[in-house]
């Protein structure tokens, strides 16, 4: 195999820990993947070995997601935020939890925030990068990153819920 | 202090370690002056912490084991442009074969599989006096008793070529009822378990799965009636060279 060949394979695990975060859920994440590695498959003569492999294969799959979301007319998520992070939170202390509530509350992000979160801070890519993988300009990608930050850091605090009037109940 | 503007774009840049060094100490100094923005930026941090330790173990799941093969496979000559698209061809073939494999069973009831097969290792190979039930001085014996309990015909590899002798097996309680264990040793007393059951009555087959637990590592598989896992406190490679002939020897 070439070294291109080599290369893409070396992105695979990368692939799936990015759309194992997005969609939260094992099987559409490896459905998501094998989609996007069908279509890298099929539009490989466009890639142009001169220019960033793994971009283009981020940019491939914002798009198979962004179809997906289509497909399944799941804009439900975007639409329910703002009541969804009215749902109480209970805050907990364990790390297990909190990780596990991590997942719950980055499906609480519009999956546009939530893809602006990952690209930056799982897959460490720069504002550039990012705004190049979502074709969107770097302004949006850095108010969809605030906005994403200050959500999770409201929702992982339980300050998103009216603190008042929950109770913990045994 | 320094009076030098900080943007909120630039908060974050200093999260994600985005800024010029010169830039950060700024950043720094503005932060030790402005407590509220000190704690988000914290949080922030600790978000992009929090991501990478939920999400980098998903970087760890394995391929499956014929996957990586071609990879390590020492470059190729350099190649003509018609050779380089074989070679993508190759790579669509490994890439569907990737897929299909990671897609197909039950992913949690393949992993429970091999958990009980790697804990069934872990408790029987240091075994001493009883290692085993029925020895293999009685295999055809052993074999008969087990296809019975199984209620399907089993068949036992033979596994001298590589180096690995037959101890012997046992009868074990699994998920889904009786579970074989066939146990065999090298000649340095390294052990190797080969944990069988009934599959599901489908005749679904995989690939090789690889799992690793306290030291313990796993090739499982679906093979039509049957489902398979050989445990051994061995490298990777050298397990995956005996999965093989075991594999051979079931599908002749």
């Amino acid at each position: 195999m070439d070294d291109r060949g080599r290369e893409f394979i070396q992105y695979i695990p990368r692939l799936r820990r990015y759309a194992r975060a997005l969609t939260g859920d094992r099987a559409r994440a490896d459905d998501l993947v094998q989609d996007t590695l069908e279509r890298a498959l099929v539009k490989l003569h466009l890639w142009q070995p001169s220019s960033d492999l793994r971009a283009w294969l981020f940019t491939l799959m914002h798009n198979v997601f962004i179809n997906q979301l289509r497909s399944q007319s799941a804009r439900v998520t975007a639409e329910l935020d703002d009541e969804a992070a009215q749902v109480a939170v209970r805050p907990t202390q364990t790390d297990w939890l909190e990780l596990r509530d991590l997942q719950a509350m980055l499906l609480r992000l519009p999956e546009e925030q939530r893809e602006v979160l990952l690209l930056v801070g799982l897959e460490q890519m720069s504002y550039e990068e990012t705004a190049g993988a979502l074709g969107i300009p770097v302004g949006t990608v850095m108010s969809r990153l605030s906005r994403a930050r200050e959500r999770l850091r409201g929702l992982l605090a339980g300050g998103a819920m009216p603190a008042a009037a929950l109770k913990v109940v045994k | 202090m320094t009076q030098v503007p900080v943007t909120e774009a630039e908060l974050h840049a200093y999260v994600d370690g985005l800024l010029p060094e010169a830039r950060r100490a700024e950043i720094e100094a503005y932060l030790a002056a402005h407590p509220e923005d000190a704690q988000r930026v914290r949080a922030w941090q600790e978000q992009n912490q929090t991501l990478h330790a939920w999400f980098d173990p998903v970087l760890e799941e394995p391929l499956p084991a014929r996957v990586r093969l071609p990879v390590l496979r020492p470059r190729l000559r350099p190649v003509l442009r018609a050779a380089a698209t074989v070679a993508w061809l190759a790579l669509g073939g490994i890439v569907g074969w990737y897929l299909h494999a990671f897609s197909a069973a039950q992913p949690a009831d393949a992993v429970a599989f091999a958990h009980q097969a790697a804990i069934a290792h872990a408790v029987y190979s240091p075994e001493v006096r009883h290692p085993v039930e029925v020895g293999a001085d009685q295999e055809a014996h052993l074999v008969g008793w087990l296809s019975k309990r199984l209620g399907a015909s089993l068949k036992v590899p033979q596994l001298l070529a590589v180096g690995y002798q037959l101890v012997g097996g046992r009868l074990l309680p699994g998920n889904q009822g009786p579970v074989a264990q066939f146990m065999f040793q090298d000649g340095n007393g390294q052990r190797l378990t080969l944990y069988v059951r009934r599959g599901a009555g489908d005749s679904k087959e995989t690939a090789f799965r690889y799992a690793q637990e306290r030291g313990v590592s796993v090739f499982y598989w679906l093979d039509g009636k049957f489902g398979y896992a050989l445990s051994g406190e061995i490298d990777k490679a050298e397990l995956l060279r005996v999965a093989k002939v075991v594999y051979q020897q079931l599908n002749p």
